[in-house]
């Protein structure tokens, strides 16, 4: 059985409303109304295997701030975000921290680890 | 006591921080940046959310990331940085006069970049009708005690207005745990960009309310329910359409303004439609020797952009200092490289149908100029035009327009050749 959706392309400003036809085993057929190749690239990714970027905060003892702001070193599967976000606020991180430190390795078996975006120095 | 510099940049962000690294690459020695906060980087480090850079370094970094590229770089040049100081105001002679816990410090520049940013709309701006309880935050307010402050705003949120801050807000709230009801925005179009509609939005199930408002909101002490009503094409309330959304807190994206009183005192030219300083080709102001860049000149959504405006800036601002003549204690008018001689005629530059506003809002032909703009309405198979009377001297088809996303236009000097007069409107392909 073959049914379509509707996908935004978010790979240009255009933002080109695509007709977006999946097959049962949940693959792209075919992608209509998009302007450039660029629409159908995006579209199958976003069907097949969603991934984001996760950016957050990690809370820090004993630090000049409280909180240090942390990313994916990658983006990781869009249905791991919330479960990684909710791990994330459960962390807590001794000060110092480095910029781009590891802070959490291979998070959620990703092959994503966690960094620091910022320096957070002791207080 | 009054100390001299030959450039004084008010405001460290990305804006301040690029003018200010570009002032001392082009040979200004004596730079010195004033800073309100206690560290420089300006509101990019409580954007925690990446997607900066994109255009300058080629990679999607985080706010933080995106500013300690410029902090490293300045610290490395040896720039002259000094944080938890209020600029009061500016002269015409370009007097500054700074205030810090130490006291009150008066410099006098050769000239002086403004970079201070922007601030945000508040409840009051578009009064909202109901009581006044705790719970209402701009989504910037909420962003800083969220991502810098570990302070959690509230559980169950509603937001108003669906500008990117507002989106972003929308998902990061819901990564901490928090419920966000809906994101409600008064025109039928979102004003922020595709993608974080996408990825803050659709991809946790928040619904997005277009031609909606928020027309009422109750508590006492906290904030225990908004009203939400449908608008119509002129943003009247459609009366039977409202519904209630208990919550505890109510967030405002509604809209920034260049945070510019202190160019307003100076009596600087603005326009009222940016909220910055009219400026010309060079980024300079109606006093001359005084240049503005960034959000403080107009709302920018890349911060690339804001960048790159700082460095314009830097580079008018570092030829002005080059011309300048300390006996008169203003710039040469015998020099052949005069720059505010006066007599240079500069030819105007006006927003016409279609095209909210233009930038920069006059010029002198002779060298390429990069215009920004923004449309009024989104539109797609539009094109913009470049008129100087009737005659059309530059066409740019556009697929889709989005007054969300900024218009930047560079004319080259040929085709600013002879013109008498600029219009900037928008055309049917």
């Amino acid at each position: 059985m073959e049914t379509d959706r509707e996908i935004v392309c978010i790979v240009c400003p255009n933002g080109c409303r695509m007709k977006v036809y999946i097959d049962d085993r949940n693959r792209v057929v075919r992608v209509e109304n998009a302007l450039c190749r660029n629409g159908g690239t995006y579209a199958k990714k976003e069907v097949q295997s969603p991934e984001r970027s996760l950016t957050s905060t990690v809370k820090v003892t004993g630090g000049a701030l409280p909180l240090v702001s942390v990313r994916s070193s990658k983006p990781i599967p869009r249905d791991k975000i919330r479960e990684a976000a909710a791990l994330l606020r459960s962390l807590h991180i001794q000060a110092p921290v480095d910029f781009h430190q590891v802070l959490l390795s291979d998070i959620l078996g990703t092959g994503a680890d966690i960094i620091a975006t910022r320096q957070v120095l002791k207080a | 006591m009054l100390i001299n510099k030959d450039l004084i940049i008010i405001g460290a962000g990305p804006a301040g921080l690029a003018a200010a690294i570009e002032a001392v690459k082009r040979g200004i020695r004596d730079v010195l940046v004033l800073e309100r906060e206690p560290v420089a980087g300006g509101i990019l480090n409580q954007c925690i959310h990446d997607g900066f850079g994109l255009i300058r370094f080629d990679e999607a970094l985080t706010g933080p990331e995106y500013a300690k590229r410029f902090t490293d770089e300045a610290a490395e040049m040896g720039i002259e940085i000094i944080t938890d100081v209020m600029v009061q105001e500016i002269s015409r002679d370009k007097e500054v006069t700074a205030i810090s816990p130490g006291g009150i410090t008066i410099y006098r520049a050769k000239a002086v970049i403004l970079a201070m940013g922007c601030r945000e709309r508040t409840r009051g701006a578009i009064g909202i009708p109901g009581t006044r309880p705790a719970g209402v935050f701009t989504a910037g307010v909420a962003q800083n005690l969220v991502n810098i402050r570990n302070v959690m705003i509230g559980r169950n949120i509603v937001i108003l207005g669906s500008g990117d801050i507002g989106l972003i807000m929308a998902r990061r709230l819901t990564l901490e745990g928090a419920n966000v009801l809906a994101v409600i925005e008064k025109l039928p179009y979102s004003s922020g960009l595709q993608r974080n509609i996408t990825q803050c939005l659709e991809d946790y199930g928040i619904p997005l309310l277009l031609s909606h408002t928020v027309t009422r909101v109750e508590g006492r002490e906290r904030v225990t329910a908004v009203t939400v009503s449908k608008v119509d094409e002129k943003g009247n309330t459609l009366r039977g359409t409202s519904e209630k959304y208990k919550c505890d807190t109510l967030i405002l994206s509604v809209g920034l303004i260049p945070e510019n009183e202190i160019a307003l005192n100076s009596g600087m030219d603005m326009d009222n439609t940016t909220g910055g300083a009219r400026v010309d080709e060079k980024l300079e102001t109606s006093i001359p020797g005084v240049f503005a860049c960034g959000n403080v000149l107009q709302v920018h959504d890349l911060a690339d952009h804001v960048s790159s405006e700082g460095e314009l800036a830097a580079v008018s601002a570092a030829d002005y200092i080059k011309n300048y003549c300390h006996k008169a204690g203003e710039s040469s008018d015998t020099g052949e490289n005069c720059l505010c001689s006066g007599n240079d005629r500069k030819i105007p530059v006006t927003a016409g149908s279609g095209i909210r506003y233009v930038l920069p809002q006059a010029i002198r032909p002779g060298q390429a100029i990069t215009f920004s703009m923004r449309v009024t309405v989104p539109g797609r198979e539009k094109s913009v035009l470049f008129k100087s009377g009737e005659k059309v001297i530059k066409k740019r088809k556009y697929t889709a327009l989005n007054p969300a996303e900024m218009l930047r236009i560079e004319l080259s000097s040929k085709e600013l050749e002879n013109i008498s007069g600029l219009e900037v409107c928008i055309d049917g392909n």
